[in-house]
């Protein structure tokens, strides 16, 4: 017994060692409270960026790369049909409120709710598949849910997008906040991109998240001890998928209209490199990766239209140099 | 007599036109350390899959505590109380040796779970370390999997292997690679295992199995050969002919 507590006592000694040589103290304090940390840096975004309905899509899109980073980051299975998600969680919460006069609290479940079938219903077909062709049938299952959403003008507005999606104000205990003040809007999407970064971090926290932590690592000896690794996969897909849709929800109410663009295979292909600019497998990766993409996007068009030739030079100069992305480098570098 | 923990009747197995295994029937008894030996490609990878699990049998049936487990998914298995370690080593090589066993001891509890932060599992991680302990890597226990020396990893492989509780342990050539220091150690461990649970052995080395198995399985070319205990199995003549050359 004793010698038991001799090596809690040197363990104790062993990893306060450890961490003081592994990474700065400050880096340490970030990995240790990521969500706080996200929400203070989100909290000063919109002062740093050039106008704040860029520091809106940054948000929105940040917590799209995020959602979408379970599955591809922490699964380990490139989906390329995530746009189906994020555009239906934005016509899911659209058509309510523009068809139908629903209250945004009730639009914006509604519109998660319809992503998250989606992502249970594709997941399951989808998740049969492996590699290239997990990626295929995912795009493929999500041209589908384009083609029907597009030719379904009564109701969806067709190609001319959903109008009229009118979330002007919103109250809360009597406080009414002006969503036509961008800052205002910022600030009240932030509360609720907050709570989901918040969810997130939990999840990767959880036993599942560890679960799906052993399964990109040895799905073999994972299987061996008893997990379960296609339905682990179609959770994590379901999960994904759920956050994806709660920014496309963001992004109807922040628009107020939904473009048919949002299930465009477009989207799909640029959540993919916003999670591999900023660092797959990276809690906050996804999020700097979306902000890099979008800045670019809207300093360079200034510039010149071909913005996409100098977003992908940026692209693949990243990859080949530095493929664990820009947070991802950023941590490995200071752990050395 | 005890009932048999595992029963194989008339198991085959092909791939394509090779036949690795045909018609084997073995009844493996919980009480036994069984070992089944053979020459190179004589099958016994191949069985020792199709008893782990890792496939079905093209025919036969393969029965556990009496319940036909044929071409149950793999993940069922642990839960049923089969354990396995693999021949080529098989862990998570970038997740310490603690976490290793961890998340192999959670599979028993937990599997779903989003919600509950996964340190207030403490009595994970006590089992965790209790098992490390048992196969002698508790001061190791923080070192990445992939960075253990290849004896350690095998003990390791051990650890996670018994983080399900198994009542039936198949190992794969446990001590491939080992020097025959580590070997002996590692057949110690083995026979201090299988007071509590079943023991399968799958070895190449037909010597080092002799003096702590119960039963020796012989295969040969897909076949059963010969079934008996070490003394039986020492003796057999077509056992000899088969491993000549050799003294067995």
């Amino acid at each position: 017994m004793s010698s038991k507590a001799e090596r809690n006592a040197l363990d104790v000694d062993r990893t306060g060692e450890q961490r003081q040589v592994r990474m700065p103290a400050l880096i340490d304090l970030i990995a240790r409270h990521r969500v706080l940390a996200a929400i203070v840096f989100l909290m000063v975004l919109p002062w740093a960026t050039p106008y704040e309905a860029l520091a809106i899509n940054i948000l929105i899109f940040g917590l799209y790369a995020i959602g979408f980073n379970l599955i591809f980051g922490y699964a380990g299975m490139l989906s390329f049909g995530h746009a189906a998600f994020f555009g239906l969680g934005a016509y899911g919460c659209g058509i309510p409120i523009a068809k139908f006069g629903f209250p945004w609290f009730v639009a914006l479940p509604l519109g998660v709710a319809v992503a998250g079938l989606a992502a249970a219903i594709i997941g399951w077909l989808a998740i049969r598949a492996r590699g290239i062709y997990f990626a295929m049938v995912t795009l493929a299952l999500s041209q589908i849910v384009y083609y029907v959403v597009f030719q379904w003008v009564s109701l969806t507005g067709g190609e001319d997008g959903l109008r009229g999606v009118a979330v002007n104000s919103i109250d809360i205990f009597g406080l009414r906040l002006n969503m036509l003040d961008p800052m205002t809007k910022y600030y009240a999407i932030l509360v609720i991109v907050a709570v989901a970064l918040w969810l997130f971090s939990r999840i990767l926290n959880s036993p599942f998240g560890g679960v799906l932590e052993a399964i990109r690592e040895n799905e073999k000896r994972a299987a061996a001890c008893g997990y379960d690794i296609k339905g682990t996969r179609w959770l994590a897909f379901l999960l994904s998928g759920l956050f994806s849709g709660l920014a496309g929800a963001l992004y109807a109410m922040h628009l107020s209209v939904v473009p048919i663009e949002t299930l465009h295979y477009f989207n799909s292909a640029i959540v993919v490199m916003m999670a591999l600019l900023g660092g797959m497998g990276t809690f906050f990766g996804p999020f700097l990766g979306a902000l890099v993409y979008l800045l670019l996007e809207d300093i360079i068009t200034v510039i010149t239209v071909h913005w996409q030739l100098f977003v992908g030079a940026l692209f693949v100069f990243l990859i080949l140099f530095f493929p664990r992305g820009i947070w991802g480098s950023l941590l490995h570098w200071m752990k050395q | 007599m005890t009932e048999a923990i595992l029963s194989v009747q008339g198991v085959s197995k092909r791939f394509g036109g090779f036949t690795a295994l045909s018609d084997i029937s073995i009844d493996f008894h919980r009480d036994r350390l069984t070992s089944i030996i053979g020459p190179n490609g004589a099958g016994k990878s191949t069985f020792f899959n199709v008893l782990s699990g890792a496939f079905p049998p093209s025919e036969g049936k393969v029965h556990y505590n009496g319940r036909d487990i044929t071409g149950v998914a793999q993940h069922r298995f642990a839960h049923m109380g089969i354990a396995k370690s693999f021949q080529i080593t098989n862990l998570f090589p970038l997740l310490s040796a603690h976490e290793n066993v961890r998340i192999a001891a959670q599979a028993m509890q937990t599997r779903f779970n989003i919600w509950t932060p996964r340190s207030r599992f403490r009595e994970l991680d006590e089992k965790a370390d209790a098992l490390l302990e048992l196969v002698g890597l508790w001061d190791k226990r923080h070192e990445t999997a992939g960075n253990l020396a290849h004896g350690a990893q095998r003990s390791l492989e051990i650890a996670v292997a018994l983080a399900c509780e198994p009542q039936l342990l198949l190992l794969d050539e446990p001590t491939a690679g080992m020097s025959p220091e580590e070997a002996r150690e590692m057949m110690d461990l083995i026979l201090k295992l299988h007071a509590e649970r079943g023991i399968i052995l799958v070895e190449h080395r037909m010597k080092l199995v002799m003096g702590i198995s119960n039963r020796i399985v012989v295969l040969h070319h897909g076949q059963l050969l010969a079934e008996g205990t070490p003394e039986e199995i020492r003796t057999h003549e077509e056992v000899r002919r088969v491993y000549l050359g050799q003294t067995v």
